[in-house]
């Protein structure tokens, strides 16, 4: 096959060609080969945050209603690698009495454990890092062990806002997993199998068209997941004084800053691949490059949209995103799930032009429901208005002029 | 000595290693860390095994729930957070290794007439992955429905008796 | 499959290494000017009171009990999730029985006042 239809797998199957050529046993070539390309990929996923942070920067601005940085380069576009620099070569400080070894491990953990999920994804239907048979618990399971991260992070600071805001932050993202895995159920149901490529190749109508909530709920879920806007309660400058990285600095603090990042993409990645038919795309089975095309351009329009929720939403205080969280998406999801699982059963028999809008309609029963549901709820807790127009207003009172009595009052 | 051998030995010696650091760590924060990695260890194991579904569901619930569960709790009592003074660890422990050892080798040597422990290392053959077959037999009603409805219940006393203990104590201490 | 996960451990190897090198370089690079009062633990410009121990509410213990409750049961969901083309209508119905009591446990922690944050 030729170079240009299908760049990835040319290359990687010349370099073994050359690695067996030079006489090594097949078991070192898989190793090096898989080496190489492991280095390729996460090297290109922490490099391309630079763009993501100077497009995220210059967009919201713009929401903002001003420029975004546009100083350095044409439009700004330096200023990401102008802020690298600078962050290298700040200086460690180490607070007294920390633990070492937590302290300095998690920001490595942090960005470990958001990069581990990149070898899962299928960017098109040939590149892949490894196309495991159940991808998608294992990331799942990676987003756990990022909360370790948190937490080697808080305890090891030394210091009680970190171990509180490490604390909150844990709790809101162990919380938020039960409604993003029970909401996962969905594309598995629909598509019977656990792996991501198996996932995106079963996508002949996007699942998103088929369960919508289910697509909500998992957005919103990973939203909060990763800590942006409106739930980064955990990391706010003005509560908690930054949570639980306020003793670091330096390129520690970047590598969080960086995780962070990887994170909200990687996130916008997965959404595609399970939802918007990731890779899919006309011409994507005979043209992989086309694939990866596809891939970014429908991811780009979802860190969109994430951007501008960050942007416009007002924070969640921390009880109401727990309130969210557990009495609102959690019933929500489980509901789905049976209703969902019901009807594609009952529905299998049937073809895809009547089971899709049968599908598409119960969803929005059950958003409908929902809503009609937490307009009573709030209308029952009958929130006072504490402002309202029969109020008076306050009439400009006339300045004390005898001092005597004013100093006789205190 | 084949490749799997030597990983696995190696990652035998982790989890083993992580186990004895948490029996003889001084401060508890840390031995929650040494659980973990013991954890992972585990995790590994069945990676090797190619159970591949099981060493997934093992980080996302031990490490990611029963892991931080674990550290809430230890951050419950307030003797965590001070250092531990004297070490944990018996002044004579080589006696007891000593007697360990010896243990240990009276049992390899018990066992060598019993023909099944010389069977040679077989190599798994691949095999395709057994996912669905699992869930076909959870809710088969010949095979394994009934302990599947029993753990839902089971899970809901878990809940039921954490929410009374909870509850009743947040209304009695602060 | 087993290659499956070599590549997997090859790749946390890399993802381990990566931020590890770029801070130890940055070590390298940057000042080392410790001073008593630059090193000491932040709280918000005030000297520290107290040890670093905050009460621990037991409510952190609440949320991480009933996630741990809802994460055993969705794992053992998800196999009747990838069985769920192969199996009938009566497997469903099963799953479905089996979500509705652990609802039910969800119930009866919302009306025991337990999903509050205090």
């Amino acid at each position: 096959m030729s170079f240009f239809r299908d760049p990835v797998v040319f290359l990687t199957q010349w370099l073994n060609g050359v690695l067996a050529g030079w006489g090594l046993p097949p078991a070192w070539v898989q190793v090096i080969s898989f080496t190489i390309g492991g280095a390729i990929l996460a090297t290109g996923a922490m490099l391309f945050v630079t763009i993501l942070i100077w497009g995220e920067r210059k967009l919201l601005g713009r929401v903002q209603d001003r420029y975004g940085p546009n100083r350095l380069g044409p439009w700004g576009i330096f200023q990401s690698f102008a802020d690298m620099l600078k962050i290298f070569i700040k200086e460690h400080i180490t607070p007294v009495g920390v633990d070492l070894i937590p302290y300095n491990l998690a920001p490595i953990l942090s960005v470990a454990a958001v990069l581990m999920v990149w070898s899962v994804i299928p960017l098109s239907m040939t590149m892949y890092g490894v196309d495991l048979s159940v991808g998608l618990l294992y990331f799942v399971a990676v987003g756990a062990l990022g909360e370790l991260g948190i937490i080697m992070a808080g305890w090891g600071s030394n210091n009680k806002y970190a171990l509180l805001g490490a604390f909150r932050a844990v709790a809101q993202l162990i919380s938020y997993e039960v409604p993003m895995v029970v909401s996962l159920l969905v594309p598995v149901m629909l598509a019977g199998s656990l792996s991501m490529n198996e996932i995106v190749k079963q996508q002949n109508i996007w699942f998103i068209f088929i369960s919508p909530l289910a697509a909500l709920i998992f957005f919103v879920t990973q939203i909060a997941e990763v800590g942006r806007a409106p739930f980064d309660l955990v990391e706010a400058e003005s509560e908690l004084v930054a949570g639980f990285n306020i003793e670091y600095s330096g390129l520690k603090f970047g590598m969080f800053f960086v995780a962070e990042f990887v994170h909200a993409f990687t996130v916008a990645l997965i959404f595609t691949t399970l939802f918007l038919g990731g890779w899919r795309g006309p011409g994507a089975e005979q043209y992989p490059l086309l694939g990866f095309i596809y891939l970014m351009l429908k991811t780009t329009i979802v860190y969109f949209i994430a951007i501008l929720m960050r942007g416009s939403l007002p924070r969640f205080r921390i009880d109401q995103m727990m309130d969210v969280n557990w009495k609102l998406l959690t019933p929500l999801s489980l509901i789905l799930i049976a209703v969902t699982a019901l009807a594609v059963k009952a529905m299998q028999p049937l073809s895809p032009w009547i089971s899709v809008p049968v599908n598409i309609v119960l969803n929005l029963i059950l958003i409908y429901l929902t809503q009609q549901l937490l307009v009573r709820y709030f209308k029952r807790r009958k929130i006072r208005e504490v402002g309202s127009r029969n109020r008076p207003v306050a009439r400009l009172e006339e300045p004390v002029t005898s001092t005597a009595e004013s100093e006789g009052s205190l | 000595m084949t490749a799997m051998q030597i990983i696995f030995l190696i990652v035998a010696a982790v989890t083993l290693g992580g186990a004895l650091m948490i029996a003889t760590s001084r401060r508890m924060m840390h031995t929650v860390l040494w659980l973990v990695l013991t954890l992972m260890g585990v995790a590994v194991l069945f990676a090797l095994l190619q159970a591949n579904f099981f060493s997934v569901v093992q980080v996302l619930v031990y490490i990611g729930a029963i892991a931080i569960l674990i550290l809430f709790g230890v951050m419950l009592t307030r003797r965590s957070m001070v250092d531990a003074g004297e070490s944990l660890v018996h002044k004579n422990w080589w006696v007891v290794a000593v007697v360990i050892a010896l243990l240990f080798a009276a049992i390899v040597i018990s066992i060598q007439p019993w023909g099944a422990a010389h069977t040679p290392l077989v190599e798994l053959m691949e095999f395709k992955e057994p996912i669905s077959d699992l869930g076909e037999a959870l809710v088969d009603p010949a095979a394994y429905l009934i302990p599947f409805e029993v753990s839902s219940v089971l899970l809901l006393a878990v809940m039921v008796a954490a929410i009374y203990i909870a509850v009743d104590r947040k209304g009695g201490k602060s | 499959m087993l290659s499956d996960w070599l590549y997997i451990a090859i790749f946390t190897g890399i993802a381990l290494f990566l931020p590890g090198v770029a801070i130890f370089l940055a070590a390298v690079l940057s000042p080392k000017k410790p001073d008593p009062i630059k090193t000491s633990t932040y709280e918000c410009g005030m000297e520290t009171v107290g040890e670093a121990w905050v009460q621990f509410k037991v409510q952190y213990y609440v949320f991480g009990l009933i996630f741990l409750a809802f994460d055993v049961e969705t794992v053992f969901l998800y196999p009747w999730a990838v069985a769920f083309n192969k199996v009938g209508l009566f497997a469903v119905l099963e799953a479905i029985l089996f979500i509705a009591i652990l609802l039910g446990g969800l119930i009866y922690a919302w009306r025991k006042g337990a999903l509050e944050w205090v």
